[in-house]
């Protein structure tokens, strides 16, 4: 293997661009109200105001990296309670494990925001520029002053949606109505203003030039689904033992030895992703089923049945190859394995919802000071010190009387600054840091045992709830 | 060795000729771009150790054209924290400690920087968690028991001008005689027996008794009738739980023969106002303070 060819073959491919034409039909539709539900869903959730009193912010939901808080509606995250967030995380993961294996990329096809947004940029796209045949027009028109104003037009309009993509994120992670106003007379930090232009930048590049390219070289998603893929999952797909051999019907010879497919390549020019369903399943398909509408309302017209395109799966394709009917719907997504994810995914938000209900407003912990284990008193008294941590997860400061159970005889004494007293004074949303002394008198067992076990209490003077922690108390022994 | 380039179908470029298991490697040369960012590199890390130090040399290393030091910037940060703290610290070194709230800010940052300045200069001999040493006789600072007063003047006058030195004519002043000197190892025996009583210890009643004509006559001036102590005298209370060196027999024995001299330095010669008042209130608040 000694030849040399003249110009070694280019591992790099230029990207084909794609102009999607519109469509219409069930799919579409249900798209549009997706596109709507999120797109109002992200712009429209950091002004939602809630009420939790005067020491805590009336933001629904909001971010306080400052403070380490997360609220959301009536449930306010502290940082030790990370694990709902990681409980959270699993369950979207177990979410998109079930979806997948159900419907294949049904969160590519619908809700991604790189879908969501590259579809709202291809609808500005159309409204500006127009429809698949004059961008195509547009594209290959040289450079004039027509094509500079549409081209700007886009671009401003991209612009001003990636800015308010970007200046809605930062709307998590402070008081909006503060911020926005803020923002507009250039007092606000100067990370919101980075992140704004962050996110508008990655949003203008991502859903303005990079589209169906995110899907196919940078997200890791599709390789993974793959193997979350069966025989069963429903992915669209093009019956091509009813189309094929396609052709144009009418002027053929031999028309009536064709199938249903009359190549028109309405199913192609819709892609966003740029690619032939009637080719198989495709690792660049998102499965967004806007090819089913395309066909369908082709086939519509042409009087054939609809479905040539349509939401099937392998194994139907081996059934009516066959001439067998293919499985209702309804099998391809209750299978074991759609209800064994089901039942993991319910099982983590149960547990969840369960440990949200359960969870105690107060929380309790304990540092015994080990530096010395203990000291002897003049009496021969014997005395343990430990720091308490009281933290007071409402929004009203709250009193608590400190105090401890024991099998053996033990006083305790609170220091609250520098005077000993017997309950606390705990501000509202804080942690409150309190030296406890626990003292054995010498003729009582604790002092002369090696260690006893005992449990700090601290317990709301007017209501009585209470949290525990267990410690022990070092003797002489 | 290939006497001659094998050229790869697919990218053009010849290999290496290394092979393992049919897989060839490309021979890619690295970018130029990469190369002339390694050049850089070099270039750079020479400029670098001239314009700072780096080169070792016997006693010290080159200082660099550019006079940089990581320790000028150390000390030109805590200027910068000093001046931030300077009214805090002013208040706290004018403040009378007895009458300073435990909520004033000057107060809080007094505790606070006593822990440091106690870490710093006392946790030698009283230990980082102040219990002291009772082997070595450094006094445990967290009990109520206090030789000199455990209120904010005493420990403040304590710190201030320490206890038996040479150096502070105002130093806290007392010696106990080495009764090795005086008595017989019989009766200290017996006033051993009696001291012993006192904390309510085992002891030997007929010894002690005898041993308390003994105290009477050669330590009560010192300890108090009852070994209550004295502490104008900084003579230790004998009819508690707390000892300094230690209230097993032998111990005992041993302070009587030959005395104990605990010496602690002035840290008013040595450390700033506002130091003394920091660690007088970070001792005042660790549990026996009066």
């Amino acid at each position: 293997m000694t030849q040399s060819p003249a110009s070694p073959p280019s591992l790099y491919v230029a990207r084909e661009p794609i102009f999607p034409r519109r469509v219409k039909g069930k799919f579409r539709t249900l798209k549009w109200w997706i596109m709507g539900v999120t797109l109002a869903i992200y712009y429209l959730t950091p002004w939602i105001r809630w009420d939790r009193g005067p020491n805590l912010p009336d933001q629904a939901v909001l971010v306080d990296l400052a403070g380490r808080r997360f609220y959301f509606f009536w449930i306010e995250i502290w940082p030790h309670e990370f694990y709902f967030v990681a409980g959270l995380l699993i369950m979207a993961g177990l979410g998109l494990f079930l979806f997948t294996s159900a419907l294949g990329r049904v969160w590519c096809g619908y809700t991604c925001p790189q879908t969501v947004w590259t579809d709202l940029f291809i609808l500005v796209e159309r409204w500006i520029e127009g429809d698949r045949n004059a961008r195509v027009r547009l594209w290959n028109a040289d450079w004039s002053l027509r094509k500079v104003r549409l081209r700007v037009t886009k671009w401003i309009v991209w612009f001003l949606i990636a800015m308010a993509t970007g200046g809605a994120w930062v709307f998590y992670f402070a008081d909006a109505p503060t911020l926005a106003a803020d923002l507009m007379t250039f007092s606000a930090p100067l990370v919101a203003y980075s992140t704004i232009l962050i996110l508008a930048a990655t949003t203008f590049v991502f859903g303005g030039f990079m589209r169906e390219q995110v899907c196919n070289y940078m997200c890791p998603w599709p390789r993974i689904q793959a193997a979350m893929m069966d025989n069963d999952t429903l992915t669209v797909a093009y019956r091509h033992w009813r189309g094929e051999p396609r052709g144009k019907h009418i002027k053929a010879e031999g028309a009536d030895q064709l199938g249903d497919c009359i190549d028109c390549m309405a199913c192609v020019n819709v892609c966003p992703a740029g690619i032939d369903i009637r080719d198989g399943q495709q690792m660049e398909c998102i499965t967004c089923a806007l090819c089913i509408d395309a066909c369908d309302e082709v086939m519509e017209r042409i009087g054939k049945p609809r479905g040539l395109i349509d939401y099937l799966a392998l194994s139907d394709e081996e059934a009516e190859t066959q001439g067998a009917q293919p499985r209702p719907i309804w099998q391809h997504v209750l299978r074991p394995r759609t209800i064994l994810y089901t039942a993991m995914w319910s099982l983590i938000g149960v547990a969840l919802v369960y440990a949200l209900f359960i969870r105690s407003d107060i929380d309790l912990t304990v540092e015994p000071v080990r530096n010395p284990q203990f000291v002897t008193l003049s009496d021969g008294a014997v005395r343990n010190t430990y720091t308490l941590r009281i933290r007071n997860l409402t929004a009203e400061d709250r009193d608590f009387r400190v105090m401890l159970t024991s099998e053996e005889i033990l006083r305790i004494d609170v220091e609250s600054d520098g005077a000993v007293a017997n309950h606390v004074t705990v501000p509202a949303n804080e942690t409150l840091q309190a030296r406890v002394y626990v003292i054995a008198r010498p003729q009582d067992a604790a002092a002369d045992a090696e260690t006893t076990d005992l449990r700090l209490w601290v317990e709301d003077v007017e209501t009585d709830d209470r949290a525990g922690v267990a410690t022990i108390f070092n003797g002489k022994g | 060795m290939a006497d001659k380039q094998e050229i790869d179908d697919v990218t053009g470029t010849d290999t290496t000729g290394h092979e393992w298991d049919g897989i060839k490697e490309l021979n890619n040369p690295l970018p130029r771009w990469w190369l002339w960012t390694f050049y850089g590199t070099v270039v750079w890390g020479l400029a670098y150790t001239i314009a700072y130090p780096a080169w070792p040399l016997i006693n010290s290393a080159t200082t660099g054209l550019l006079g940089y030091s990581t320790r000028a910037e150390v000390a030109e940060r805590i200027a910068e924290v000093d001046a931030q703290n300077a009214e805090l610290t002013e208040r706290l070194a004018s403040a009378d400690l007895a009458t300073l709230a435990p909520d004033d800010p000057a107060h809080r940052f007094g505790v606070a920087g006593g822990a440091s300045v106690f870490l710093a200069h006392c946790s030698q001999c009283h230990g980082s968690g102040a219990a002291g040493v009772q082997a070595a006789g450094y006094p445990n600072l967290l009990d109520d028991a206090w030789l000199w007063g455990g209120t904010l003047e005493d420990i403040e006058y304590t710190v201030r001008h320490g206890i038996r030195n040479e150096t502070d004519p105002d130093a806290r002043w007392s010696e106990m005689p080495a009764f090795g000197d005086i008595m017989s190892d019989e009766e200290i025996g017996q006033t051993v027996e009696y001291v012993l009583s006192l904390s309510g210890q085992d002891h030997d009643a007929a010894m002690a008794e005898q041993g308390m004509v003994w105290f009477q006559e050669q330590c009560s001036a010192c300890h108090g009738d009852n070994g209550e102590g004295i502490r104008e005298l900084g003579a230790p209370t004998l009819n508690d739980a707390i000892w300094l060196y230690g209230g097993d027999r032998e111990t005992l024995i041993e302070t009587v023969t030959y005395s104990r001299f605990g010496v602690m330095p002035a840290w008013g010669q040595r450390l700033d106002e506002e130091e003394i008042k920091a660690v007088t209130l970070y001792l005042h608040q660790l549990g026996g303070g009066e």
